[in-house]
């Protein structure tokens, strides 16, 4: 249930936004959802619905998925990360922690943990539209 | 592209009332020691006292603590578990046993998630174990946390106070507070370190003289509160007050 933590900062980053810009309501927030943390969208959604502020009255959350994909810093191999590849309790570490990839996957041609997260990570905030 | 894991952190931690890290420039001047006993002396006073190990790399704190199979309990974010009366959060939760080999950028990262997602909740003291030197977790905390101070930690080698001189020379141009210095590992009447912190007019907190039964401590806070060592980290507990 830590999307919950995750939707705070997600009403938090976009209230600021919506400060800066002028923004007096919001219709349109969107969001990147990378496949490594496994982010449960039907709780980030109702995390959302319920932390959102008088300014989100009529504001639509547009998800993205992304898929993760790693590069091997060692032999630069690309691959996707595979939720079924890995057992239970490494599949909640990397929930909470997605960078503990690097403590239980390695890159499967040459054996080496030192991989960049080229995307997929987390959550990202894209765009935020509004009505000023 | 926004990350909106840094906008979270300031509400994070407005409930606690000072956060120390606790750092130095060189690596073995055993910072993790000080930062565990001084949470443990600040608790012992009283106080309700986190310990957060920012070593991802080369987490300690938990060998000190002797921590096996506590885990973070999930509630809106997590909330890390209570070990001998402090709130204590570390990688290994998620690493257990097993090496983290982390970059700078997958570091940072680490960082600001677990800043993000970690719900203190209501503290006197959070004491940060920082990796050594002025890297990316330094970084990161001078730009995160704003309420951050600094507690240095040195032996009297010249090696490890040059560089200790180093960061404290750039907390200072950056505004950034600097509680004091403590000098442990001391095996010689030598006042050279105590002189050079008070001509940078930086606080000198203590000297430790190298305590020989510290290591069978290891593991055991009742051994580890019964040493030389931990008596004098209780007297740095004395001089921090909660404002």
């Amino acid at each position: 249930m830590h999307e919950w933590a995750l939707a705070e900062a997600v009403i938090a980053a976009t209230s600021e936004i919506a400060e800066k810009e002028g923004l007096k309501k919001i219709t349109e927030v969107k969001i990147r959802v990378g496949e490594l943390q496994q982010i449960e969208r039907d709780i980030l959604e109702t995390a959302l619905a319920q932390l959102k502020t008088d300014k989100f009255k009529n504001t639509t959350f547009k998800m993205k998925n992304v898929k993760a994909e790693f590069k091997c810093r060692v032999c630069e191999h690309r691959w996707v990360f595979d939720k079924e590849k890995v057992d239970r309790d490494t599949a909640e570490a990397i929930h909470f922690i997605p960078e503990i990839a690097h403590t239980y996957i390695r890159c499967p041609k040459c054996g080496s943990p030192d991989f960049e997260i080229v995307e997929g990570r987390g959550v990202w905030l894209e765009s935020v539209k509004g009505v000023k | 592209m926004v990350d909106p894991r840094t906008k979270v952190i300031d509400e994070r931690l407005k409930e606690i009332g000072r956060i120390v890290a606790v750092s130095s420039g060189k690596g073995g001047v055993g910072k993790s020691l000080v930062a565990s006993t001084l949470a443990l002396a600040l608790a012992k006073r009283g106080y309700k006292v986190g310990l957060f190990d920012l070593d991802f790399t080369s987490p300690s704190t938990h060998i000190i603590l002797n921590v096996k199979e506590a885990k973070p309990e999930e509630d809106k974010g997590i909330v890390p578990p209570r070990i001998h009366g402090l709130e204590y959060m570390s990688i290994i939760y998620y690493s257990g046993e097993e090496a983290a080999p982390l970059r700078g950028m997958d570091v940072s990262n680490v960082l600001i998630e677990l800043f993000s997602i970690t719900r203190w909740g209501k503290l006197d003291f959070l004491v940060l174990d920082m990796p050594p030197g002025i890297s990316d977790a330094t970084l990161d905390l001078i730009r995160l946390v704003k309420r951050i101070e600094f507690l240095l930690v040195t032996t009297s080698s010249q090696l490890a106070f040059e560089t200790l001189r180093k960061l404290a020379g750039l907390l200072d141009s950056l505004q950034v507070p600097l509680i004091g210095v403590v000098e442990n590992m001391k095996m010689t009447e030598s006042e050279a370190v105590r002189r050079q912190v008070e001509r940078l007019n930086i606080k000198f907190l203590e000297e430790i003289p190298f305590d020989s039964r510290l290591e069978e401590a290891i593991g055991s806070v009742d051994k580890l509160s019964g040493t030389v060592f931990a008596g004098k980290v209780q007297n740095v507990a004395s001089k921090i007050q909660l404002r």
